[in-house]
């Protein structure tokens, strides 16, 4: 039976599909495989699973996999050509290909890159002003922004952690100074001390990205880009009445191309924003695996919100417990006429930390002033 | 010294049914990656939603192979010196006044006599490579999404080799390797290099029938009716829209409280006064009181 080659067989198949398998695990793969035997599909699939998957969210696309591989075959399926094999693998792939990692050129990146083109010489010359507001940008001015955006150095606060390190300040350690001084009868000839290490707060980044905002996103991409790429730990959403999380997208190269493209795709589902909705999803689905050690939550919307006020406050109440600030802003707020007198941002603001406009370089600064030096609640 | 090793079930079958006779019921998708850890000699690597029942498996699993169980629960800043060992260093001091008030301290000799295993604090990790010169343990690292990234990197090393150095007294191996049992709430993400390390099975929330057998085998106090009414409310709870899902402890500790109201059969009161044993999160017990609870119940009855 060609048992050996069809396994190897199914584990390009998974790597095609996007599943991280890794070539030491069909060695095990295969052996399991002879303790296990091939009589019982279920068994089958309960061993590949466990030894070629290591992630949750893989575990659809290996079952996608599986059946279409041993599709109806049972045991002698594992005898099946290899070229009708290919064939479906490359459908499975196809479909992988949802996950938006390898799309195509289209659309606002085009004039993106047409922006790019033209500022490339601008650019020196053009100085962007530190007050004028984005949405009266030129497109030289933009890209201009957008460079310095991508480039600011980010000073996220610190946050002590649990654990312990060597200092000249501090606390007495403890341990290390028996351990140092045991040999001299216990005479305290050392004093070793010890101060919690320290480390970076994490970000997370909630971005309206509905209508509304429409003129404002691609400052707004620039921006947690930029972000990402200089603190280390960011975790980035957008939302419109939808949330999406963009984490691995934002700061990666060609990354804008797949953001704009979700942004388009929230857009698709129409109906405004509902921001209550998003955060309702958040802080089900994600804050319990992004919320961790203290994060300042950064929110950037207009308010301009179709949902429940009521809803928003509580949703918010919530974020506000989990992080150690939480900061919203607001690009319309940078317009003098401007007060927040939607039902939503009237919700909002009695859970909020901070309000902050968001409309020009000026106002980014304030806000890289804040996360270095602010005061955060402990979390 | 004789060492009984440990005696592992020759099939998938063998082992499903010596898990049954600890009250445990594993399906064929569990049963199959516990074997293959256990074949293979690798950790297995379990995640899943708080309250599925991740940490149970170590202690069946310890329990039907006859053997112990030795638990390491995690927590941000977890070191080497409460996962590994620790030097007693109060009863080294203590010692040490004692050899000096018999006037006997020579210095080169209480070095050595201070650093022995008298004075070591054996902590989880090391107590499972020391107890393999009896028999191999389960070593059940709970939660290790709570530990920081530098205990990954020291717990990668320490899978690979099973043995820990102690400067002062040299290096201790495994003679026959623990069966680890890793389990993650994935509050994070557990770095790839682990999890490729190990056998990784994600265990959902049970269906209907698994969650029913459980109830009738863990709470053999409630009637056949009152067990399918909640277990079914419980299945029906877990779809509705909620921070945090009741797990199969909650719907235990659920069915033990009904019994001991004396209740046969649910209706809204009863669940009102009792929801807090279910959800234990006030915005979820405020969204469910009252009206939905009727319409769960309602679709549960039917």
């Amino acid at each position: 039976m060609n048992l050996v080659p069809n396994l190897l067989l199914f584990g390009r198949v998974l790597r095609a599909a996007g599943v991280h398998v890794h070539r030491e695990r069909m060695v095990d793969a295969i052996q399991a495989t002879e303790w296990i035997g091939v009589r019982s599909r279920t068994d089958l699939r309960a061993t590949l699973c466990a030894l070629l998957v290591h992630r949750q969210e893989d575990l659809p696309l290996f079952n996608e996999a599986f059946d279409v591989f041993f599709r109806a075959h049972g045991a002698s399926g594992l005898n099946l050509p290899l070229f009708s094999l290919g064939e479906r693998a490359r459908i499975v792939t196809r479909r992988n290909a949802g996950a938006p990692h390898r799309l195509d050129v289209e659309g606002p990146e085009s004039d993106a890159a047409a922006a790019a083109a033209f500022a490339l010489g601008a650019y020196s010359t053009v100085e962007v002003s530190r007050t004028k507001d984005f949405a009266d940008f030129t497109a030289a001015e933009l890209e201009a922004a957008r460079r310095l955006l991508m480039r600011w150095r980010w000073q996220p606060g610190i946050r002590r952690t649990r654990r312990w390190q060597r200092s000249i300040r501090g606390d007495i350690d403890m341990p290390r100074l028996l351990r140092r001084n045991v040999l001299r009868g216990g005479e305290l000839i050392e004093l070793p001390r010890r101060v919690r290490r320290q480390a970076p707060r994490p970000i997370v980044l909630l971005a309206d990205v509905s209508g509304s905002m429409h003129r404002y996103s691609r400052m707004l991409l620039s921006f947690a880009s930029g972000l990402t790429r200089s603190a280390r730990h960011v975790e980035s959403f957008v939302f419109a009445t939808r949330l999406t999380r963009v984490t691995r997208y934002v700061a990666a190269s060609g990354g804008h191309r797949i953001v704009s493209r979700m942004v388009r795709e929230l857009h698709d589902w129409g109906g405004g924003t509902r921001i209550g909705d998003a955060l309702r999803a958040f802080n089900t689905t994600w804050a319990r695996r992004v919320m961790r050690h203290g994060p300042v939550a950064l929110i950037v919307s207009d308010g301009w919100d179709r949902g429940d006020p009521q809803h928003l406050g509580r949703e918010l109440a919530r974020l506000r417990r989990r992080c150690s600030r939480l900061i919203w802003l607001n690009p319309l707020l940078g317009s003098a006429s401007y007060e927040p007198l939607t039902r939503g941002m009237q919700a909002a603001l009695e859970h909020i930390d901070d309000f902050m406009p968001a409309h020009n370089l000026q106002s980014i600064e304030d806000l890289a002033r804040l996360l270095r030096h602010g005061n955060h609640r402990h979390v | 010294m004789s060492r009984a090793r440990l005696s592992i079930p020759s099939s998938v079958d063998a082992l499903q049914e010596v898990l049954a006779g600890e009250n445990y019921i594993a399906e064929r998708g569990l049963a199959v990656p516990i074997y293959l850890a256990l074949r293979l000699r690798r950790p297995l690597f379990l995640e899943g939603e708080a309250g599925v029942g991740k940490t149970e498996v170590a202690r069946v699993l310890a329990s039907a192979l006859k053997t112990t169980l030795i638990r390491l629960q995690c927590y941000e800043g977890l070191d080497v010196s409460q996962a590994v060992y620790e030097w007693n260093y109060p009863r080294q001091l203590l010692e040490i006044r004692m050899i000096e008030t018999a006037g006997e301290l020579d210095r080169a000799a209480a070095t050595h006599e201070l650093f022995t295993e008298t004075f070591l604090i054996k902590r989880p990790l090391l107590r499972a490579i020391e107890e393999t010169r009896d028999r191999a343990p389960v070593l059940l690292i709970d939660e290790l999404d709570r530990a920081d990234e530098e205990f990954e990197g020291y717990l990668l090393e320490f899978l690979s080799d099973f043995q820990v150095t102690i400067p002062e007294l040299g290096t201790i191996r495994a003679h026959e390797p623990p069966i680890v049992i890793i389990t993650s709430n994935r509050t994070r993400e557990v770095h790839d290099a682990l999890k490729r390390r190990c056998v990784y099975s994600w265990i959902p929330y049970p269906d209907f029938d698994k969650e029913l057998r459980i109830v009738r085998s863990k709470v053999p106090g409630a009637s056949v009716r009152l067990a399918r009414q909640v277990t079914a409310f419980v299945q029906e709870l877990r779809t509705a829209d909620l921070y945090k899902a009741a797990g199969i402890s909650e719907t235990l500790d659920w069915a033990t409280a009904l019994v001991a109201l004396d209740r046969d059969v649910l209706d809204a009161d009863v669940i009102d006064e009792t929801l807090g044993i279910l959800l234990k999160n006030q915005e979820d017990i405020d969204s469910v009181r009252g009206d939905r609870v009727s319409t769960i119940l309602a679709r549960t009855l039917a």
